[in-house]
């Protein structure tokens, strides 16, 4: 069965490791905060000056100056910190950042990835999602692995205007979790009772299949 | 005025100098931290022809949004735009042009604007539109895009607390694009919620040292919340 969204972001989450400041786009990326293995402590990075992001507030707590890059009322955690927009991107183009996870409309081989335009559809803009695949050591990709017609989205060369360029390293989509090395897609893991034909089917790129294939671990 | 002191009493004062077809630099993520009365004032002097950097431009009715109604703007150069059906309508009829530029690079731009950097390279948007007709240069074998910095006409700030002498200090994720800006206008001027005494603001605590800004007005603040989401 492919995963439902939670259960995407859960498998997300099992990448954080102890002490990782994690940054997490619009959408299943942001859920992933709420499946953090008990042990692991992450710090959450909000793009418009904030490390230390906590959950919404309560009617109380509602505070017109703490929103995080979503324009969304936030609160902060113990420990946190907050600084200007130049401070944020510079740890995210810094390298400082440890996991960058977002959506994607497209991803190929190379590692590029395209998630922000769609051409003669009107465009809000890029946000800091190039700013994003240009810093972060750890990109991972969360996205349905086709579209609602069936067309893969893990492609030989994305179609779309792209966000980065040889950045991405790890997809995680309903059906399986996937590297991207060597021009190619590595299947690491599959979602429970998906076969491997059914991900090769929908995988448009090059993909390179071991001989075991594991199911995911929830 | 005297000396340091930059406080002025009225928004006129406060703008005074602002001509068409001038580039204002604006502090603000969303409609958090942006300078109010300030963009109120813009609309009451119908200047036009203006180029507004700034993250975002507001909604249809509150913040940068409300200077679309006259078409007093002409060119945003912002990371993302369109959560106003006015900008929408202008973008498509061709009223108003955007630059489209990510927003750590937005950032910078002001940023090196404010300190005197003309340019500078970034891998940001490398192999992407936004990298299309600008030089690359390769750096420990990886490439990057040469990017132009930005100052304005006038910057237009809010800070939670300002002193007489424009030391500044922003309050919670207000700061955000402010301190950037407060440094790339030729006039910068602060709007503050709270203006006291030099002396009172801890140095070490300054977020903008005076020497960025010209004028100082005290602003009173709807804070609308574009999102308001609460814990479930």
């Amino acid at each position: 069965m492919a995963l439902t969204r939670d259960q995407i972001a859960t498998r997300v989450a099992q990448e954080f490791k102890d002490g990782d400041y994690v940054n997490l786009g619009i959408g299943i990326p942001t859920l992933a905060a709420n499946f953090v293995p008990d042990g692991i402590s992450v710090m959450l990075q909000s793009e418009n000056g904030l490390l230390g992001m906590g959950p919404n507030p309560t009617e109380e707590q509602v505070d017109a100056d703490m929103i995080n890059a979503g324009k969304e009322t936030v609160t902060a955690v113990t420990g946190a910190s907050i600084f200007s927009s130049a401070e944020s991107f510079a740890m995210i183009r810094g390298g400082h950042v440890d996991i960058t996870v977002l959506g994607a409309f497209e991803v190929d081989v190379n590692g590029n990835i395209a998630s922000w335009m769609i051409p003669n559809k009107l465009i809000k803009g890029m946000g800091g999602a190039m700013d994003l695949v240009a810093g972060a050591k750890n990109i991972i990709v969360t996205m349905t692995h086709a579209d609602k017609h069936g067309n893969s989205k893990l492609l030989a060369e994305c179609t779309l205007p792209l966000t980065g360029v040889n950045c991405i390293t790890k997809i995680i989509t309903d059906l399986a979790v996937l590297e991207v090395k060597n021009k190619a897609y590595y299947l690491l893991e599959r979602a429970p009772g998906v076969t491997v034909e059914e991900i090769k089917e929908k995988t448009a790129g090059e993909l390179v299949v071991p001989d075991n294939v594991p199911e995911m671990q929830f | 005025m005297a000396g340091f002191d930059k406080v002025v009493t009225s928004y006129a004062d406060a703008m005074a100098g602002l001509n068409d077809n001038m580039t204002i630099i604006a502090g603000g993520f969303g409609l958090c931290g942006i300078p109010e009365g300030l963009i109120a004032q813009i609309k009451t002097m119908g200047t036009s022809g203006l180029t507004i950097v700034s993250n975002n431009c507001g909604v249809d009715d509150f913040g940068l949004g409300i200077l679309l109604e006259d078409k007093q703007v002409k060119k945003m150069v912002s990371s993302y735009v369109g959560e106003n059906a006015l900008f929408e309508q202008q973008l498509l009829n061709g009223e108003l042009e955007v630059e489209l530029t990510p927003q750590g690079t937005l950032a910078e731009k002001m940023r090196a604007g404010g300190a005197g950097i003309p340019a500078f390279y970034t891998a940001t948007g490398y192999g992407t539109p936004v990298g299309e007709g600008k030089e690359v240069k390769e750096f420990n074998g990886r490439p990057y895009i040469l990017e132009e910095s930005i100052t304005g006409d006038f910057a237009i700030v809010k800070a939670w607390k300002a002193d007489r002498y424009g030391n500044c200090i922003y309050r919670h994720t207000a700061q955000n694009f402010n301190p950037m800006a407060a440094t790339a206008g030729k006039i910068t001027v602060v709007e503050a919620e709270e203006i006291v005494e030099p002396g009172e603001l801890d140095p070490a605590h300054i977020h903008t040292p005076g020497i960025y800004v010209d004028r100082v007005i005290l602003g009173t603040f709807e804070k609308r919340i574009e999102r308001r989401v609460l814990a479930k």
